[in-house]
């Protein structure tokens, strides 16, 4: 039963790389990765394809895998438009632990509903996604210099709001978010809800086509007619509006406010699963699903190091070693050297 | 004068994907020779001197220097053979100093630490051998000093490394008339030397002024090699667009132009102006009107363009459109005021390079729409397959990239992008830079159609002969001043340049 189950996973994983392949699309490159890995515990880690079914959740590895990648991918769906834009956000770390530090101030020291504490947060995010556009877009300031003020000093606001403590709180719709299942973790759905709102807002309306024409030509553009400023100042508030969430997402699931440690160099990981994705830091065309398989990818090369007994210490190297993979796979160079030793061959 | 050959391509192939771009294509460059490189748009000019310099390798053919094969892999790796070349685009580095840039990449070391007296030393000895008029101080950052300058420390580069061979790209695409005469005067000092010198231009008379010998391609073929004194204008013209002599001479004439009197004023200016970059100018367009700016580089007539767009804002003055005073602050307001506006650097400001061509087109129509309201696939295809038709664009696709196309073809696609939001004025500046005479030709017959059709066309150029051929009207600037008036008899391309010539400000008749 196990084995028909693998085997009908493995065609349909295959199928689709096959696809992808040759429409030549850009999920391609991390897809294979992520697939190589899977390859790799197929055979040495077997409890990587172990799903048990209890009390109407799913249990097992590739749960916990899509569950601890839900926060990144949350991140980096905002972090793709920022890249896109020709921009960055190293702020989101600290972004995230603005909105946990509301939501638990709300709730514990406010006594307000739940509702309004999630709004509290949300609204909180927006706030530091507008400061970060204010600084980019209106005031010009380079991205890279704008958001590591907030970067820096976000942590510091979050302080301010759980003045120094931890929060802890019990509230058992917030901790919900982090914590819920609904069949799979209640985060993973969060991913694909905003996943599929991310979506409609880019590819369901124009935004994302004046997004990429704003971050492959920004002169162009606005001569064009095309708002840029707005279109940036936008881009970086969404940013905010999803690190809110998953600063939500990590708060709720360890069930307090950690100003010092929540979200702490997540705006990497973010970074990196965007890169891994194919979009060009560069600016300009922009892969939302691709984005997401770079997070799952960051997580299962995690997690595959804790199966294997990898030590905390060392296990970035690896890590490192098979983003280091990918990106070489989708540099235009290497392609064309592959490209030649094929012809040659 | 012609002598051994210095470099010969032999059976030159490149395929791009889907396009051949240069078929068993010969070509030859002596000692002491300025040989012209000619041929329209998408010809091959450009990929052949990039397979010269190593910026694509070559799919087939030989490259001789001196009698050695050779096959540069990069154009550093072509200048250490001896080819040189000096790029449209100034390729150097704009803060650095003039005397940095010309020995970039071989500054004299010692254990590793650049002597810079031996480097500015160097750089004045290269400079001394141009033999220029004026002084270039070595010290000075490059991006202080003009377009023209910055290409003679591109020229003294290339002596700085004995190079025999020296590629000219378009080099004076951004001169004006007395920088490109001092250009061509280092030229012929330079053949005097013994040095090859291949010279890509679109410019006809350019070509007859220094060239010895030209070669003409055509659609990725070699069309012949001929001595310039042999080969008369009109069958060069012929030659590069493969068409009848007869079909040419029709493009001489001088397009038929009407002055119809009595239409409505759509745009008005009093006083327009930025301080420091424009001086107060007054001037009308009326509704179906075709208004030339002349003047030369820098006269100011891009600045007015530029404030009629809002890519600068006014300081004063006052604009008034249909009889109301309107402010325009970005290009956004001018677009929603029905204005569209042609940039003359189409790689800076024009295309989006990575995106495809229908993507280009409609973008200034999505624009205007706002980020909600979507134009659906099917139609953003419909508008593309049409302009596709309509301006001849040589595609493959839709979808291909704009960055892959010629430049007459990516010109296309943006006067495309501005015709699909059906715009009441457009401003074309430099609507033909770095475009051949068959695409020029349309472009110039679009010109004519849209007036017909009631669109206001604002046309800037550097090439008088066009403005004149092409307006009613036409504002002559000078010192960012408006300095007359010209329409009617008083049209033509000699008073024009007289009066730019001329030191007192002429009144407007």
């Amino acid at each position: 039963m196990r084995i028909v189950a693998i085997a009908v996973f493995w065609a349909i994983l295959l199928a689709l790389l096959y696809v992808l392949r040759r429409n030549r699309s850009v999920v391609f490159w991390p897809l294979l990765a992520l697939s190589c890995l899977l390859l790799f515990n197929l055979f040495s880690t077997p409890q990587f394809y172990q799903l048990d079914w209890r009390d109407g959740h799913l249990y097992g590895v590739p749960i916990d895998i899509i569950n601890h990648a839900s926060k990144v991918g949350i991140l980096a769906l905002g972090m793709t438009l920022v890249i896109a834009v020709g921009g960055i956000d190293l702020s989101v770390g600290a972004v995230m632990a603005i909105a946990g530090a509301m939501m638990a101030y709300m709730t514990v020291q406010m006594n307000m509903p739940p509702w309004y504490c999630i709004a509290a947060a949300l609204v909180a995010g927006v706030i530091a996604g507008m400061w970060n556009g204010f600084l980019v877009a209106i005031m010009g300031i380079p991205p890279m210099v704008a958001t590591l003020i907030l970067m820096v000093a976000g942590r510091g606001v979050a302080q301010l709001i759980t003045d120094g403590q931890i929060i802890i709180f019990n509230n058992p719709t917030l901790t919900f978010i982090g914590n819920g299942f609904i069949v799979i973790p209640f985060p993973f759905i969060l991913m694909l809800i905003m996943f599929a709102l991310t979506w409609l807002l880019t590819k369901g309306t124009a935004v994302g086509f004046l997004i990429e024409s704003v971050g492959d030509n920004e002169v162009a553009a606005r001569r064009a007619g095309v708002n840029s400023c707005l279109v940036k100042f936008l881009v970086y508030v969404f940013c905010g509006f999803c690190a809110a969430i998953a600063g939500l997402v990590q708060t709720s699931n360890i069930r307090s406010a950690d100003a010092n440690n929540i979200g702490l160099n997540l705006e990497l990981d973010a970074i990196m699963s965007v890169v891994i994705g194919g979009t060009a830091m560069t600016g300009g065309r922009f892969y939302l699903a691709s984005s997401i398989i770079g997070a799952l990818l960051i997580q299962a090369l995690t997690t595959t190091m804790y199966a294997k007994d990898v030590s905390p210490v060392v296990a970035p190297v690896p890590k490192a070693l098979v983003i280091l993979a990918v990106c070489l796979l989708q540099s235009e160079r290497v392609k064309r050297y592959l490209a030649s030793r094929r012809e040659a061959v | 004068m012609s002598s051994d050959p210095i470099l010969t391509m032999h059976a030159i192939d490149k395929v791009f994907p889907g396009v051949q771009a240069l078929k068993n294509v010969d070509f030859t460059l002596r000692h002491g020779q300025i040989h012209a490189l000619m041929g329209e748009n998408g010809a091959g000019k450009s990929t052949l001197i990039k397979v010269l310099t190593g910026v694509y390798p070559g799919d087939g053919g030989t490259i001789m220097m001196e009698g050695k094969k050779i096959a540069p892999t990069s154009p550093r790796d072509a200048e250490a053979h001896g080819i040189s070349t000096v790029y449209q685009e100034v390729n150097l580095i704009p803060h650095l100093t003039v005397a940095e840039n010309i020995c970039l990449g071989r500054e004299d070391r010692v254990c590793g630490v650049v002597r810079w007296s031996k480097v500015r030393e160097r750089a004045h000895q290269a400079l001394k051998r141009l033999d220029l008029k004026v002084g270039i101080n070595v010290d000075k950052q490059l991006s202080d000093c003009s377009i023209a300058i910055q290409q003679m420390v591109a020229i003294a580069r290339a002596l700085d490394v004995d190079a025999k061979a020296l590629i000219l790209d378009e080099p004076t695409s951004s001169l004006d008339e007395a920088e490109s005469d001092e250009l061509f005067r280092i030229m012929r000092g330079l053949k005097e030397k013994g040095m090859g010198i291949v010279f890509v231009t679109h410019f006809l008379d350019q070509v007859y002024r220094v060239s010895d010998t030209i070669t003409v391609l055509r659609n990725g073929e070699l069309v012949g090699e001929f001595p310039a004194a042999e080969l008369p204008r009109l069958a060069l013209v012929s030659k590069m667009m493969g068409k009848e002599l007869d079909e040419v001479k029709e493009l001489e004439k001088r397009v038929a132009v009407t002055t119809a009197s009595g239409r409505r004023t759509m745009v008005s200016a009093r006083r327009l102006g930025r301080k420091g970059s424009l001086n107060p100018v007054d001037f009308d367009l009326k509704e179906g009107e075709i208004l030339g700016l002349a003047g030369l580089l820098g006269s100011g007539r891009s600045e007015t363009a530029n404030l009629l767009f809002g890519v600068d804002t006014a300081d004063s003055g006052r604009l008034e459109v249909d009889g109301k005073a309107v402010k325009i602050d970005s290009p956004a307001r001018a677009v929603r005021l029905g204005f569209g506006m042609l940039t003359e650097d189409r790689k800076y400001s024009g295309i989006i390079p990575n995106l495809s061509i229908r993507d280009n087109i409609v973008l200034a129509m999505q624009a205007k729409l706002g980020p909600l309201r979507k134009i659906p696939p099917w139609k953003a295809n419909e508008i593309t397959d049409t302009f596709i038709k309509v301006l001849n664009i040589k595609t493959p696709s839709r979808d291909q990239l704009v960055k892959n196309l010629s430049g007459g073809n990516q010109q296309k696609v943006i006067i495309a992008r501005w015709l699909a939001i059906h715009p009441r004025l457009l401003i074309l500046d430099e609507p033909t830079r770095g475009i051949d005479v068959g695409a020029r030709a349309e472009i110039e017959a679009l010109i004519q159609k849209l007036r017909d059709e009631g669109m206001s066309i604002l046309l800037i150029s550097s090439e008088v002969d066009e403005v004149v051929r092409n307006s009613e009207r036409v504002v002559v600037m000078r010192d960012r001043e408006k300095i007359a008036e010209l329409e009617g008899d008083a049209l033509s391309e000699q008073h024009i340049l007289q009066v730019i010539a001329s030191q007192a400000k002429e009144e407007t008749p």
